[in-house]
């Protein structure tokens, strides 16, 4: 059961990240293929497990108290493009562009 | 019972004399670091051969027949006997253990400056075996001149000052260049220093450089990172070039390399080639311990929640921890003894007071229960790794020890599950690598959108990028239960397997580590990442879904004459009781040392005095 087009284009469109070529088309196909073995199991009754520590309650919420900070000038100097104390991206709220007008290999598809 | 290459009941009457001196004179600090009046080459007084602390590094430098080793001749004819006896002494204390090496320190036998400077000289030397990405020079000799400071002050700060020690290359490390060896971070120098890299620091270890590894740590050979893959030091070893038969007569050794394993492999080749005393690496499907038993060293996989993820670049948030790499066992306790500890930056780690321990000295293993999980014999297992398995199943029933098979039945599927939950976790982990506040940027200016995608295009490899969908599949709406929740309910009859047997008194679990000795690399690169790792993992992943701790010892060569590793799994954070098992294992094997042969284009002093010591 092959992945449709329209998923492959919802998948770019979430990721942010292309299938390149056929051959990161079928990477997933093979992908799934592999997964699929898990409807094998039983898990009736079953809870899911998020975490190894359950049984420990780690994950706390500690006092919001602040206890570092003061380092813009340490996080800004990664940064390749910036202006005073601000991270610069080219203009948000245009969405990428559809199957259709963008370059991509699933448009061959 | 046949014994154990190497093992006195086997060897001949040189090797129990030798046996029988060591344990006589318990000389911690090693009797050639303390030269004797007459030379550096002279038996002591009483006409023995010189004793050592019980440690199979340290073998290597006596020769068959019990005699010490001649004076040197040629090179060093001239220099004074002081200055041959501190060369000597400076060889060989890059081939010691970490106790040993402090002891010298402590005691002045050598200068952590000098130590310093032979490690950078000897990773300068193994430069072909591409284990590491960045050689923090300056920083590593700053840093050792101040443990120099401390020494002759008489205040170290603790038994790993002065060592140096390398770091696996997706730990984060203030003002070093931190890469993952990927596209995307590379130049990115981080403004903080891991929980775990800021503790040995503290300590007084010495950074000596970032290790290599696959990208992002995903893949189990070392090959996927853009900085090339790592070659395995026992590629270039005596004990693997006899057993190799060379194709033709214009084939070397460049094209019957073997890999190193992954993804820690930089770390492992870097202890295995004695560039650095320990490493870390990290663990999320075996990522420690597989690349430690293809290179020969001790490989530790700490419990989920005992060691700070806090700086360790996230590969699954569930299952990472940091991994330690060794040539000994006891090193491994010290070294977790420096790292554990609850963090507040990790809200992942147990808030229990962690005490470090030193190792007993086991003798007495007859109320051991070692459990045989008959699931572990995976198709695919060589016959060789399933007999040197039964063969460390029968030492520990010979010993007095309980053996009993016990059933994991959910093991087959782990891959699997192990294989959702990690797609899941990376798409959502790597999420952050856009292009904004740090790493590679794109040129695309259109829209925010567009250059996210396009840095991502960019930055990731094939593997990474592949991860990324297949994980945003089984995430998607439809598919979420129908995967990732179904995954993390096969998690749980994964996890409740180790708990019944655990419960039903098994004390350690002794599996193999690795399906096979470590393969050539062209033979490696013929499938690819997804399906190696799927290969690959299949014995080591399931102790990370369980979040148990677990320890590869090197036990034998394989007929290729290449490490083979066995595994140990124990409770959750017991890591006492498993390293203490483990070192009674390491002691009974005395795996052998590795006889790095001088390899033609490197003249290495270093690498002629481990050929005309080297005793087998």
């Amino acid at each position: 059961q092959r992945v449709s087009v329209e998923v492959l284009e919802h998948l770019e469109h979430l990721a942010l990240v292309d299938f390149r070529d056929a051959e990161g088309v079928e990477r997933l196909q093979k992908a799934i293929q592999f997964a699929d073995q898990l409807h094998e199991v039983n898990t009736d009754g079953v809870e899911p497990m998020d975490s190894v520590l359950e049984d420990r309650w780690c994950l706390y919420l500690r006092e919001d108290d602040v206890t570092e900070g003061n380092c813009t000038k340490e996080l800004l100097e990664n940064a390749r493009e910036k202006v005073e104390e601000y991270f610069v991206a080219p203009p948000g709220n245009i969405p990428l562009l559809k199957l259709e007008e963008r370059e991509t290999f699933l448009q061959g598809s | 019972m046949t014994a154990w290459p190497g093992q006195p009941g086997r060897a001949g009457p040189q090797v129990r004399d030798r046996v029988r001196d060591r344990d006589k004179d318990r000389d911690r600090a090693g009797a050639l670091l303390r030269p004797t009046a007459l030379s550096p080459a002279a038996p002591a007084a009483n006409g023995r051969p010189p004793s050592w602390p019980p440690c199979q590094w340290c073998r290597g430098v006596l020769r068959q027949d019990g005699g010490a080793r001649p004076p040197r001749r040629g090179k060093e004819r001239g220099r004074s006997a002081g200055v041959r006896r501190r060369r000597r002494a400076g060889r060989a204390m890059l081939r010691a253990s970490l106790r040993q090496v402090s002891a010298a320190l402590k005691e002045g036998r050598v200068a952590p400056t000098e130590l310093c400077q032979r490690c950078l000289a000897l990773i300068k030397s193994t430069k072909f075996l591409n284990a590491y990405i960045t050689v923090a020079e300056e920083t590593a000799l700053k840093q050792a001149e101040e443990s120099e400071e401390r020494y002759k002050r008489g205040q170290p700060l603790g038994i790993l000052d002065g060592i140096p020690i390398a770091v696996k290359d997706n730990f984060n490390t203030a003002g070093i260049e931190t890469t993952c060896a990927s596209n995307m971070l590379k130049g990115y120098i981080s403004p903080y220093n891991a929980t775990v890299v800021q503790k040995l620091l503290d300590q007084g270890a010495v950074l000596l450089g970032k290790t290599n590894l696959d990208e992002f740590a995903m893949g189990s050979g070392s090959t996927d990172g853009v900085f090339g893959p790592v070659r395995n030091p026992w590629s270039y070893s005596k004990q693997y070039k006899e057993k190799s038969v060379p194709k033709s007569h214009s084939e070397d050794e460049e094209s019957n390399w073997v890999i190193t394993g992954g993804s820690s492999g930089g770390s492992a080749a870097a202890v295995s080639s004695f560039t650095c005393f320990a490493a870390l690496g990290s663990d999320t499907g075996g990522s420690t311990r597989n690349p430690a038993a293809h290179c020969g060293v001790v490989g530790l996989k700490p419990t989920y929640g005992l060691i700070s993820r806090h700086g360790l670049i996230p590969l699954v948030n569930s299952m990472d921890v940091p991994g330690i790499l060794t040539r000994c066992v006891d090193d491994a306790a010290v070294l977790l003894g420096s790292l554990a500890g609850h963090d507040p930056k990790d809200s992942t780690t147990i808030q229990d007071d962690f005490k470090p321990f030193e190792l007993p000295n086991l003798t007495d293993v007859s109320k051991l229960s070692i459990g045989i999980p008959k699931e572990y014999h995976a198709p695919g297992l060589s016959s060789e790794i399933l007999a040197l398995w039964s063969k460390a199943a029968d030492l520990f029933k010979n010993a007095g020890a309980k053996v009993v098979e016990v059933s994991l039945p959910h093991t087959p599927y782990s891959i699997v599950c192990y294989h959702v939950l990690c797609t899941a976790e990376v798409a959502s982990n790597m999420a952050r690598f856009d292009g904004l506040e740090y790493g590679h940027r794109s040129d695309v200016k259109d829209s925010t959108e567009s250059m996210y995608a396009a840095t991502r295009r960019e930055g990731f490899n094939d593997v990474v990028r592949g991860r990324i969908l297949s994980g945003n599949y089984f995430l998607l709406k439809q598919n979420y239960e129908k995967y990732f929740v179904k995954a993390q309910k096969v998690r749980r009859l994964i996890a409740n397997d180790f708990v019944k047997v655990f419960r039903s008194g098994v004390d350690i679990l002794l599996t193999p580590t690795t399906l096979s000795d470590a393969a050539p690399y062209t033979e490696f690169i013929q499938e690819d990442n997804r399906t190696r790792s799927a290969q690959d993992d299949i014995l080591t992943q399931a102790a990370n879904m369980a979040g148990l701790p677990a320890i590869s010892v090197p036990t034998a060569l394989s007929e290729r004459g290449l490490p083979v590793g066995l595994q140990f799994i124990g409770r959750s954070f017991q890591e006492k009781q498993l390293l203490t098992v483990a070192k009674w294992f390491e002691k009974q094997v005395q795996f052998p040392v590795i006889q790095l042969e001088e390899v033609k284009r490197h003249d290495s002093d270093v690498f002629q005095h481990q050929k005309s010591a080297s005793f087998s």
